[in-house]
């Protein structure tokens, strides 16, 4: 389970990007958070993944205060995070990026398996380098495996559809559906409907703010009322 | 064979350098302290001594070679060794070879250590050249540890060359010069990478010439600056004919160092098509990040990126 516990995350200039949240994830399951851009969702991932030091607050996992360790330490604990904009990397191939994911060497079939997931040909991509040469579409996938890569407990994937084409968006969807059932904590920003169709529970945030949680079937009504009006994916805040 | 004349030092840096087990396969001549530590020729790979008089060899490749490796390595055991020699290579049309080159050089007192190889490549037409160099620096002397390679390179009609040289750790000079002239449809391509460390200087230069039709090359450069090292890559692509030319710098600053790269690119053809791409900078954070979310530490991540980059 996940928890953040009144985070507030305030820019230099007194900007603010998210306000004084608390939210609870809950764990072996799929949660989607979507809402509105530039609503904290990002910022909200990584707040979990101590990419970005909330302001005042506290980050939880499964009952521990993870407030002040690190990145790597956050890793080591189980939590992954695939980047919206991945990076990329001249020299290291897709497999040894993979390899780097994993821990450890993998098989050719181990390669099949993880770059199949996301629709890439192992082939084709084993020795290419993650570095321009690969599309946006590709290295998306990429960075897609090395979360799938590591199999930790609590995984994060920003946007995974963003340039992902309609064909490997249905093996992604399903590899979700697949990592659901076998009991891994999975939160997944996205937009997509097919996504959201697929979340044990939604989470809206807007504005830095939680404004609507629930399980899919309470919350995907609203949702898709409120764009149906023309309004944001907002259905009411949390607590007001 | 076994090679009796080799002291401990050299067989080290042979090992490193041209991965020597005791002994070599096929065709080889082995430069130890400016003298020749051990040679063999086979039906189609003749060694022989520099026929104009020169201290170093020439080496022959039989027209139509289907497919030999030939090694040449060079080790400086000591201090107060300046070691200087002319190789030179004819490889007949159509053959295949491979040549294994590689510099050590080892000091353990206030002496240098020295080897300048000055390489001609006369590469007939169809010929396929592939040659793998690594230099090395060892030793715990605090004399200076120089290697400066020169190399003139000849490609005849449909001929093509692939050189990947390799400078990672120990040599505190380094001057590369590297000239080439391409015919018709040859080829050329030239893989550098370089880690420079501690006060270390590096120099690279490459001076590509494409006379003929279809002519291609393609230099990339690869380093890591660390410490209060200098590094300086300058390149010169001239295309006077229908041809295509590619040349990239990329440095990865840390510490204290600084690298310089002035690529220049003369298209004396309209038809020369000719590209060139230079990055230097520290590695960036994002990269540093996203392997930490991967579990690395910071220094595991750096480690990894470097090694990746050079590999």
């Amino acid at each position: 389970m996940l928890e953040l516990r009144n985070v507030s995350l305030v820019y230099p200039d007194g900007g603010e990007i998210i306000r004084d949240l608390s939210l609870v994830i809950p764990g072996g399951k799929l949660t989607v958070v979507t809402g509105p851009n530039g609503g904290g969702k990002t910022t909200l991932a990584k707040i979990f993944a101590g990419l970005v030091a909330p302001s005042s607050g506290s980050v939880w996992l499964d009952g521990r205060d993870i407030t002040d360790l690190d990145v790597t330490q956050r890793a080591r604990l189980g939590i992954s995070y695939g980047f919206q904009t991945p990076v990329r990397f001249k020299g290291l191939t897709v497999q040894e990026l993979l390899e780097t994911s994993a821990g450890r060497l993998l098989s050719f079939d181990e390669m099949c398996d993880l770059t199949g997931k996301v629709g890439l040909c192992t082939m084709d991509y084993i020795n290419r380098e993650v570095d321009g040469s690969l599309s946006g579409g590709e290295i998306k996938r990429v960075e897609i495996a090395t979360v799938l890569a590591r199999g930790t407990r609590v995984s994060f994937f920003d946007e995974p559809e963003a340039g992902i084409d309609m064909w490997s968006f249905n093996g992604l969807v399903e590899v979700f559906g697949s990592l659901k059932r076998q009991g891994m904590t999975m939160v997944v920003i996205s937009h997509q409907e097919r996504i959201l169709e697929i979340a044990d529970e939604i989470v809206v945030i807007s504005s830095g703010q939680l404004r609507d949680q629930g399980p899919m079937e309470e919350i995907m009504p609203r949702l898709m009322a409120g764009e149906i009006a023309g309004h944001c994916p907002v259905g009411r805040k949390v607590g007001a | 064979m076994k090679i009796d004349l080799l002291n401990p030092v050299s067989e080290k840096l042979l090992g490193t350098v041209a991965g020597f087990k005791g002994e070599f396969k096929g065709a080889y001549n082995i430069r130890q302290d400016s003298g020749c530590a051990g040679r063999r020729s086979t039906d189609n790979i003749r060694i022989i001594p520099h026929r104009e008089g020169k201290p170093g060899i020439e080496i022959h490749v039989a027209t139509g070679t289907p497919g030999e490796t030939v090694y040449i390595p060079a080790v400086v055991s000591h201090g107060n060794v300046e070691d200087l020699t002319y190789n030179d290579f004819y490889v007949g049309e159509g053959a295949k070879v491979t040549i294994v080159a590689g510099c050590g050089v080892h000091t353990d007192d206030g002496g240098t250590a020295k080897h300048n190889g000055v390489h001609r490549f006369f590469i007939s037409r169809g010929a396929e050249v592939r040659y793998e160099e690594k230099h090395i620096g060892e030793g715990g002397g605090s004399g200076s540890r120089r290697i400066d390679p020169v190399s003139d390179i000849y490609l005849e009609e449909d001929a093509s060359l692939s050189i990947e040289t390799v400078q990672l750790s120990g040599v505190d000079e380094s001057d590369r010069v590297t000239t080439a002239v391409l015919k018709a449809r040859a080829r050329l391509i030239i893989r550098e990478r370089l880690l420079t460390d501690g006060d270390q200087h590096a120099r690279t230069r490459f001076d590509v010439v494409m006379e003929g039709e279809g002519s291609g090359c393609d230099v990339v450069s690869r380093s890591v600056a660390r410490g209060r090292s200098r590094q300086e890559f300058f390149s010169r692509i001239v295309g006077k004919a229908r041809c295509t030319g590619h040349s990239s710098c990329d440095a990865i600053l840390a510490d204290e160092a600084v690298v310089t790269a002035a690529p220049q690119l003369d298209a004396l053809s309209p038809d020369a098509a000719l590209i060139h791409e230079a990055a230097i900078g520290r590695i960036a954070s994002e990269q540093i990040l996203k392997l930490r979310t991967l579990g690395l530490t910071e220094a595991e991540a750096e480690a990894r990126i470097i090694d990746g980059f050079l590999k």
